[in-house]
């Protein structure tokens, strides 16, 4: 068991995927995709309503301009920069496979750029909660 | 020498995709090798045109220019006068579901075993795409402010 941890951690079954960044990066690109293809299932729906006019489009995007829900799509915003910026890294290793042996410096930078990113983001989406309630 | 003649004959590869020297199965389809590899192309080259697409459209409608806030019937009459947007919109909600539920397909690989309740599941969501995607493209194309007269700012 220890030794199977130990493998692990050192990456002693392959560097790109088992265990550490490589498969934290992967899960975390799985987990957002599925989070973003199901979201998308609803959106299609709620934006549809467009096509049945005014009354019906207004009442369900009423829905998004509730503060919970803006906590929510703050996750879904995250989602979608996060899944781009891991593609990204993800081509870079396929089309440059020298880079391969940057993975965990490139999963780093990912994940640095994507909390850069978020900082901005995370104002502009959260603050309309403070100036709306408090 | 076998290979050389089975590479003239388009065959021999195709019928031991795996390498494992074993006969192919009578019955058995066209192995997924040729097929996986132009997935594997699709995700790259749809992830990239929808770094742009998506990534643009959630700066665009939630981040910045007031979020979704603004967004209500008269913005998206407004916004879907150009064709630029319901361009940019079709391509999206094409490249997101294809690229989406491939994924998915992708997914069910790894962690749905049995092959019959796996082709169950990629057709419940290659169906649940294809409604979506034929919900989107109607919407999008046929979408006409005028049928609701007196929205601001569009002219009938």
């Amino acid at each position: 068991m220890a030794q199977r941890r130990t493998a692990s951690r050192t990456g002693g079954f392959g560097s790109l995927y088992r265990g550490r960044e490589g498969q934290w990066s992967w899960l975390a690109h799985r987990v957002t995709g599925v989070g973003i293809i199901l979201f998308l299932f609803a959106h299609v729906v709620d934006t549809a309503l467009v096509g049945w006019g005014p009354s019906a489009y207004n009442r369900v995007v009423s829905v998004y301009k509730n503060p919970p829900i803006r906590l929510l799509e703050l996750v879904l915003v995250g989602m979608v920069i996060y899944h781009a910026l891991n593609g990204v890294r993800i081509m870079v290793i396929d089309f440059w496979p020298k880079a391969n042996d940057w993975n965990r410096q490139l999963v780093y930078g990912t994940v640095l750029l994507f909390g850069l990113g978020m900082i901005p983001i995370t104002y502009f989406i959260v603050k309309p909660i403070f100036v709306k309630y408090f | 020498m076998a290979i050389e003649a089975g590479r003239r004959a388009g065959s021999v590869h195709r019928a031991d995709s795996l390498g494992t020297g074993a006969p192919r199965r009578a019955g058995r389809g066209r192995p997924t090798r040729a097929g996986e590899f132009w997935w594997w192309i699709f995700m790259r080259v749809s992830g990239l045109i929808l770094l742009v697409l998506a990534v643009g459209h959630v700066l665009i409608m939630h981040v910045f220019g007031g979020g979704v806030d603004r967004v209500n019937f008269g913005f998206v009459a407004l916004r879907w006068q150009s064709p630029f947007w319901r361009t940019w919109d079709w391509l999206m909600l094409s490249l997101a579901l294809v690229h989406g539920i491939n994924g998915l397909r992708v997914i069910t690989l790894d962690y749905v075993r049995r092959p019959g309740v796996r082709i169950a599941t990629n057709w419940f969501f290659a169906t649940a795409g294809a409604l979506a995607f034929g919900l989107g493209s109607i919407v999008v194309f046929t979408f006409d402010p005028c049928k609701w007269p007196g929205t601001v700012g569009i002219h009938c």
